[in-house]
C-alpha cells in the first residue's frame, strides 16, 4: 500500500477539503498520513520520511500558497527524500490569475503536478496512479 | 493489617519508610549512607537498624519493595529517525521509564556515535525509527551498525513493525542481546509508551540491578524494583488522578532539583485547553517527565552558568550583590560542599535552585506560536498547556532542606502569554521524603498510598 502525506500548508485553516481528500484517498486504497491544517513544510517532510511516503499532497486554500510552498523541494532533497512526488492544489494563489502562468511557477519550484481551483480530488486520482507506477 | 517496608537506594543515601496499612500511615523512616561501591547491603542494614530503633522493636514486614537510582541510575541511549518524531518518541519513553537519556541519536548513526554508547557506559539502547509500514531502511542500517561494533548491552527494538524480521536476523547474526516491543510511534505523532516501558523495567530488574551491585539485597526484597524516578512518576500519577473514592489533586507538577540534574514531572491532560489553538507535533502523555542533565546544584552548576545569558547573570549579580559565576564554579569544584546556617549562602542556594526550576520548566512546558490570519489571531501549540496546574510539589534533598522552598518553587511561574507555564499554583513540599516510597506502595495498595500522600504533602 502506497503512503501519501496530506495537509493544509502555512497559516491556512480551511479544514473541510482536507477531510474529504483524506476520505477519498483512503477509499481508493492509499495509506493516508494527514498532518492537518496549519502545517509547516517540515511537518509534511518529517511525516513523509518516517512513513516512507511516495507522495506529498499539499493543499492551500487561502491564497498564500506560493509563499508557503517556496523551497519545499529543496528541503525534501536535503532530507533525503528528493525523489518524492509533490502535488499542490486548492486555491493556490490570490484572485483570478492566469492559471498556466501560476502552474509554470509552481513547476519551477519543483512540484510535479499543480491543480487549478475547483479541481475535485477525484480528478486527481488517475495522475496519482500514473505517477506512483500503479 | 499489613506492614510494608520501602527502600530507596540513592547514590548517597539509602532511605527506608515503614508503613502500616491499618493506621494508614507511616510508622517510621530512617536513612543511612549508601555504599554502592562496596556493598549496598551495608547501608541498607544500618538504615534498618536505625528504623528498628525508632520503632522500639524488630517487626516483620509483609512486603519489602525497593527502588534505586544508585550508580548513576539507569543510563539509556535513544535512537530514532527524524529528531521531532521517532527520536523524540524514543526519548520520551526512556524518560517515562525513569531512565537518564545520556545519548540521543537520529538518522543513520556513525561509528563515533556508536563509540559514544560504549564510552558513556549506556545500560540499555532503545532503537526506534519509522512508523509501522513506514521507513525501515534507516533502522535496519542502524541495527547493523550496532552489531558490527559488537554492542552487547540490551537493545530494545521499538521501531517499524515491518522491519522486525530483518532486525531479528541482525540480532541473531551478531549474537546481540535483543528484545522486541511495539513501535513507540506506530503512526505519525502517535506516542505509544507502555510496551517499551514495561520492557525497560524488566531489563532493569534482570540485568542492571545485578551490574550495579544491588543484587546483594535482592533476596531480602520481595519484588518490584523500579528506577526511582519511575516510582516518583507513579506516585504523582496516582496523586493526580485519585483512586476509587479517594479524590486526586487534579493537574499537578512535581520537581526535584539534584546535584547533577533537575527532574520535572507534569500530570495533566494533553488536550487543547482553549478554542484558539491547534495542537502540533508529537502527542503528549498525561504523565510526562523531563530531565535536564545540565541543570543542578553541584556537578551541573557550570551547566547552570551556561544556560544563563550574560545579561541575566549581570542582573542577578547586581540585585543580590554576588558573583554568581564564581559561586557556581565553586560548587562545581566542591561537589560535597554543604552550607550550614549561613544566610548569604542560603540565599545563593535559593537563587541557583530558582534558576534550575525556571530553565527546566521553560524546557518542559508547551509553547504557542502566533499565526496572524484574517480571522484574527490563532495559535499553534506544541507541548503541554500547564497554565491551569493546581499544585506544584517539591521533592528531593535540595528543596526539602531549602530555607525558603517557596521562593525556589515559584520560579515555575512566568507571565509570557506564549509560554504555557503554571499561572497560579499552590505549593506542596514532600517534607518527609515519601514520594518515591509511595510510588512503590501504590504497586501493592494504591488506596493506602494516596491517603498517605495526601496526609504528608504539606502546603507551604
Ligand atoms: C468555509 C470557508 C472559510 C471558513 C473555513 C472554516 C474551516 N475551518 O474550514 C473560514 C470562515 C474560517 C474562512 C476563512 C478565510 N477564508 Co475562506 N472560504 C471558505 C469557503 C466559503 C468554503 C471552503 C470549503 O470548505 N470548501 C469546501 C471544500 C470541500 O472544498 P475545498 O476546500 O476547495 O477543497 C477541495 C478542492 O479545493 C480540492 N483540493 C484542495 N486541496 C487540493 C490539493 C490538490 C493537490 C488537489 C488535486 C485538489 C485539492 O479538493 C478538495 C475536496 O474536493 C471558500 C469559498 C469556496 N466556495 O470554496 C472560502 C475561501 C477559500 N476563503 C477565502 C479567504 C480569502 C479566506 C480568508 C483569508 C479571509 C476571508 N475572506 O474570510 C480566511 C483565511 C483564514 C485562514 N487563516 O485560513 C478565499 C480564498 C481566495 C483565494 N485563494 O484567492 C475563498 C476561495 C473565498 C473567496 N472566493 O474569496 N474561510
Amino acid at each position: 500500500m502506497k503512503t501519501i502525506v496530506i495537509g493544509v500548508i502555512g497559516a491556512d485553516c480551511h479544514a473541510v477539503g482536507n477531510k474529504i481528500i483524506d476520505y477519498v484517498l483512503r477509499e481508493h486504497g492509499y495509506n493516508v498520513v494527514n498532518v492537518g491544517v496549519l502545517s509547516s513544510q517540515e511537518d509534511f517532510i518529517n511525516a513523509a520520511i518516517e512513513s516512507n511516503a511516495s507522495m506529498i499532497l499539499v493543499s492551500s486554500l487561502y491564497g498564500q500558497g506560493e509563499l508557503d510552498c517556496r523551497g519545499m523541494r529543496e528541503k525534501c532533497v536535503e532530507a533525503g527524500i528528493g525523489d518524492i512526488k509533490l502535488y499542490v492544489g486548492g486555491n493556490i494563489v490570490v484572485g483570478k490569475q492566469n492559471f498556466d502562468e501560476v502552474k509554470e511557477r509552481f513547476i519551477k519550484m519543483g512540484f510535479d503536478r499543480v491543480f487549478a481551483p475547483n479541481t475535485p480530488i477525484e480528478a486527481d486520482l488517475p495522475f496519482i496512479k500514473e505517477d506512483l507506477g500503479e | 493489617m499489613s506492614r510494608y517496608l520501602t527502600i530507596d537506594i540513592g547514590s548517597t543515601f539509602t532511605k527506608l519508610v515503614a508503613v502500616d496499612s491499618e493506621k494508614e500511615d507511616i510508622i517510621a523512616t530512617s536513612s543511612s549512607f549508601t555504599t554502592v561501591a562496596t556493598d549496598v547491603t551495608i547501608g541498607y542494614k544500618k538504615a534498618l537498624e536505625k528504623l528498628y530503633d525508632s520503632l522500639g522493636e524488630k517487626i516483620k514486614f509483609d512486603k519489602i519493595i525497593s527502588c534505586s537510582s544508585a550508580a548513576g541510575g539507569l543510563k539509556m541511549c535513544a535512537i530514532g529517525l527524524v529528531p521531532e518524531l521517532t527520536v523524540e518518541a524514543a526519548k520520551r519513553v526512556c524518560l517515562g521509564a525513569g531512565a537518564r537519556v545520556d545519548l540521543v541519536l537520529s538518522n543513520h548513526i556513525n561509528r563515533s556515535e556508536v563509540e559514544e554508547i560504549k564510552e558513556k557506559k549506556i545500560d540499555i539502547i532503545l532503537l526506534a525509527g519509522g512508523t509501522d509500514g513506514g521507513n525501515s531502511e534507516c533502522v535496519i542500517y542502524n541495527a547493523n551498525k550496532l552489531g558490527e561494533a559488537g554492542i552487547s548491552i540490551p537493545v530494545i527494538y521499538a521501531g517499524n513493525k515491518s522491519a522486525k524480521d530483518d532486525i531479528e536476523d541482525i540480532f541473531k547474526k551478531y549474537g546481540m542481546n535483543g528484545y522486541f516491543v511495539e513501535n513507540v510511534m506506530p503512526e505519525i505523532n502517535k506516542l505509544n509508551i507502555p510496551s517499551a516501558r514495561e520492557k525497560i523495567r524488566e531489563i532493569f530488574l534482570k540485568n542492571i540491578i545485578e551490574a550495579k551491585g544491588i543484587k546483594s539485597i535482592e533476596n531480602e526484597i520481595d519484588k518490584v524494583i523500579l528506577p526511582t524516578p519511575e516510582s516518583v512518576l507513579r506516585a504523582c500519577d496516582l496523586l493526580s488522578k485519585g483512586y476509587m473514592h479517594e479524590d486526586g489533586l487534579g493537574e499537578i507538577v512535581c520537581l526535584d532539583i539534584g546535584g547533577a540534574t533537575t527532574d520535572m514531572y507534569s500530570m495533566s491532560s494533553p488536550s487543547a485547553k482553549r478554542m484558539d489553538v491547534v495542537l502540533k507535533g508529537l502527542e503528549e502523555p498525561y504523565a510526562k517527565r523531563t530531565v535536564e542533565g545540565d541543570l543542578g546544584m553541584r556537578y551541573s552548576a557550570t551547566g547552570v552558568l551556561k544556560a544563563l545569558s550574560e545579561e541575566e547573570i549581570r542582573l542577578i549579580d547586581e540585585e543580590f550583590d554576588i558573583d554568581l559565576a564564581k559561586e557556581l564554579n565553586f560548587r562545581n569544584e566542591h561537589v560535597d560542599c554543604v552550607f550550614e546556617d549561613d544566610a548569604k549562602e542560603a540565599l545563593i542556594e535559593t537563587i541557583i535552585g530558582g534558576i534550575c526550576v525556571d530553565k527546566a520548566m521553560y524546557r518542559h512546558v508547551g509553547k504557542l506560536e502566533e499565526i496572524f490570519s484574517q480571522m484574527g489571531l490563532i495559535y499553534n501549540q506544541t507541548g503541554k498547556d500547564l497554565t491551569q496546574i493546581k499544585y506544584v510539589i517539591g521533592t528531593g534533598g535540595v528543596l526539602i532542606h531549602a530555607h525558603n522552598p517557596t521562593q525556589i518553587l515559584e520560579k515555575v511561574k512566568g507571565n509570557n502569554p506564549l509560554v504555557l507555564r503554571p499561572r497560579n499554583p499552590k505549593y506542596l513540599l514532600d517534607k518527609d521524603y515519601i514520594l518515591s516510597s509511595m510510588g512503590l506502595i501504590s504497586e501493592i495498595d494504591p488506596l493506602l498510598a494516596i491517603k498517605i500522600l495526601k496526609k504528608h504533602l504539606k502546603e507551604i
